[in-house]
């Protein structure tokens, strides 16, 4: 059945930010290949959000599974963002926790991570929150394995709060326009800092500030996609073959990295000031530019291509 | 305590441990070699120039090839909230903070998160959660979101969350139910010198990441550890 469907998407025109986890997962790897662990028919769900009279779904918003990308064994975890904002709950934290700790026996060629997230989810909290740092150690263990872990952004919920963190934890990432990585989101700092220091409405300062462009162009992400499965697919082959070790020496160079970018842009309000200053010749048109222009910008970008993460 | 009181407690010859704008970072001796000690303290937001210093000082540890324990001292605010810090890429610094520490340990240097005073979100993650095991002091507060904030979210009076808050300590902010999800590994005894009882917990550190088993053990988190191993027993089966 799965394999089916999967043979009636076209990759090629699939929006990754429209799909949902399972037809990502299923246009992602090799037709017929994906085979899921925990399925739905499973229903390993929430303990915890009946009390909050909510209602629950059978995979808990993520999918976990092994597959293979051009015929390579890989291990892939997809968050469904349309349950809950794709947020770290205690099941689905110990899906991704357990995929992860899996690679270190299979030892795939690679772990695939694609995030879909608002972060915590506050009826979760404690539970999402110390599954992100068992996330985050245990991908540190499987890089230092030597297999690559590599995420791939461009859904509906972004990748926010502790998914922001774990995202920075992998080997590789690749992102979308419409992909956002960040810590705190919009509301978050407009519901704490003020609508001065955040507007939230202001669609073109979150963009411009949190998503894909800006970070691929300070080297936040590795590579940028068009918004179909077949150009994440593309980049997710890519990433995995030039994955950076996760030693003192790749710690060092982040190091130098970070603080590079904050002794150069550190005193910059706008993202189009990092731009200018990147040597970016129009930086209004940053935006609009369509995915050729906006690789040509890139490959000018002194910052963006690196080892350093 | 405060970060005086457990630094006088935990190094009774003194210390070289300072802190700065919030941040904490030295060495105090230990054990008959030495301690590293970097933290947060005062209720401070950490942001990418916090991160950075902190980071810098574990990175200098790990080079150093001593492999002395690096205790993480920890009383912070959440990280902090700007568009600034977002502007420049705050997940990367916290993360990196958190791969330091996690290749410090993996690189011979015991790690132990102490928290003493309040954290939250991703401050917490990136700096005590982010150590072997963490032990806390009465008094900690750790969260992830205050109560009246929860109930603005999760559109539940006050008064209900307070009531579910006594027998569901997976959603609650506040030290026992971090306890409870595995996540606080000991609480220590303030009336009892810090320097034997950090000892003895770095006598018996865990050789893996145990928190799910105490989250199942202690019924703060019941199911977490299970999922984890169905996934991994599914996936051996290819």
């Amino acid at each position: 059945m799965a394999a089916d469907r999967a043979a009636s998407f076209d990759p090629d025109a699939l929006s990754w930010y429209e799909a949902t986890a399972r037809q990502r997962v299923l246009a992602l790897t090799d037709p017929g290949s994906f085979r899921e662990i925990l399925p739905p028919t499973e229903r390993r769900m929430s303990p915890h959000l009946p009390l909050f009279d909510l209602p629950r779904a059978f995979d808990d918003g993520i999918v976990v599974g092994s597959a293979r990308l051009d015929g390579d064994p890989v291990l892939v975890a997809a968050q469904e963002g349309r349950f809950m904002g794709g947020a770290f709950g205690e099941v689905h934290g110990g899906k991704l926790v357990g995929l992860l700790r899996a690679a270190l026996e299979l030892k795939p060629r690679a772990v695939l991570i694609l995030f879909d997230t608002g972060g915590v989810r506050l009826q979760e909290a404690n539970a999402g929150e110390t599954a992100i740092a068992e996330t985050m150690r245990a991908i540190v263990d499987v890089r230092a394995a030597g297999i690559p872990v590599v995420g791939l952004i461009g859904g509906r919920a972004g990748c926010y709060g502790g998914g922001g963190l774990i995202a920075g934890t992998c080997s590789r990432l690749a992102v979308s326009e419409g992909g956002r990585i960040s810590v705190s989101g919009p509301e978050v700092i407009e519901t704490n800092k003020g609508a001065e220091e955040f507007d939230s409405r202001d669609r073109a300062l979150v963009w411009r500030t949190m998503g894909g462009k800006h970070r691929r162009l300070i080297g936040g992400a590795d590579a940028f996609c068009a918004d179909t499965v077949a150009a994440f697919r593309a980049a997710a082959r890519d990433l995995v073959g030039r994955a950076p070790a996760l030693d003192l020496d790749t710690l060092e160079a982040e190091q130098a990295r970070l603080e590079a970018r904050i002794d150069r842009f550190g005193d910059c309000r706008d993202a189009t000031d990092v731009w200018a200053r990147l040597g970016v010749n129009d930086p209004e048109s940053v935006p609009a530019m369509d995915t050729a222009a906006f690789d040509e910008t890139v490959a000018r970008s002194p910052e963006a291509d690196h080892d350093a993460r | 305590m405060t970060l005086a009181e457990i630094l006088a407690s935990l190094f009774p010859q003194g210390h070289a441990v300072a802190v700065r704008d919030g941040l904490v970072t030295g060495t105090g001796p230990f054990a008959g070699g030495r301690m590293h000690v970097v933290g947060v303290d005062g209720d401070t937001p950490l942001g990418v120039d916090g991160a950075l210093v902190l980071s810098r000082a574990v990175l200098d540890a790990v080079r150093a090839g001593d492999r002395a324990p690096i205790l993480v001292a920890v009383d912070s605010d959440s990280q902090r909230m700007s568009r600034r810090d977002e502007l420049l890429g705050l997940n990367e610094c916290l993360a990196h903070l958190a791969k330091a520490l996690l290749l410090a340990d993996r690189s011979g240097h015991p790690t132990i998160g102490l928290i003493y005073g309040h954290s939250a979100a991703g401050a917490f993650i990136a700096t005590a959660l982010a150590t072997r095991v963490l032990a806390a002091l009465p008094g900690a507060n750790p969260s992830v979101m205050d109560l009246p904030s929860v109930a603005r979210v999760t559109k539940l009076p006050l008064d209900t969350l307070k009531d579910m808050a006594k027998s569901t300590p997976v959603f609650a902010p506040g030290l026992d139910n971090m306890v409870a999800t595995g996540a606080v590994h000991v609480v220590l005894d303030p009336d009892r010198p810090l320097e034997g009882q950090i000892r003895a917990v770095i006598d018996t550190l865990p050789a893996e990441d145990v928190r799910d088993r105490l989250g199942a053990e202690r019924g703060g988190r019941p199911v977490a550890r299970a999922v984890a191993a169905a996934v991994i027993e599914q996936a051996r089966l290819g």
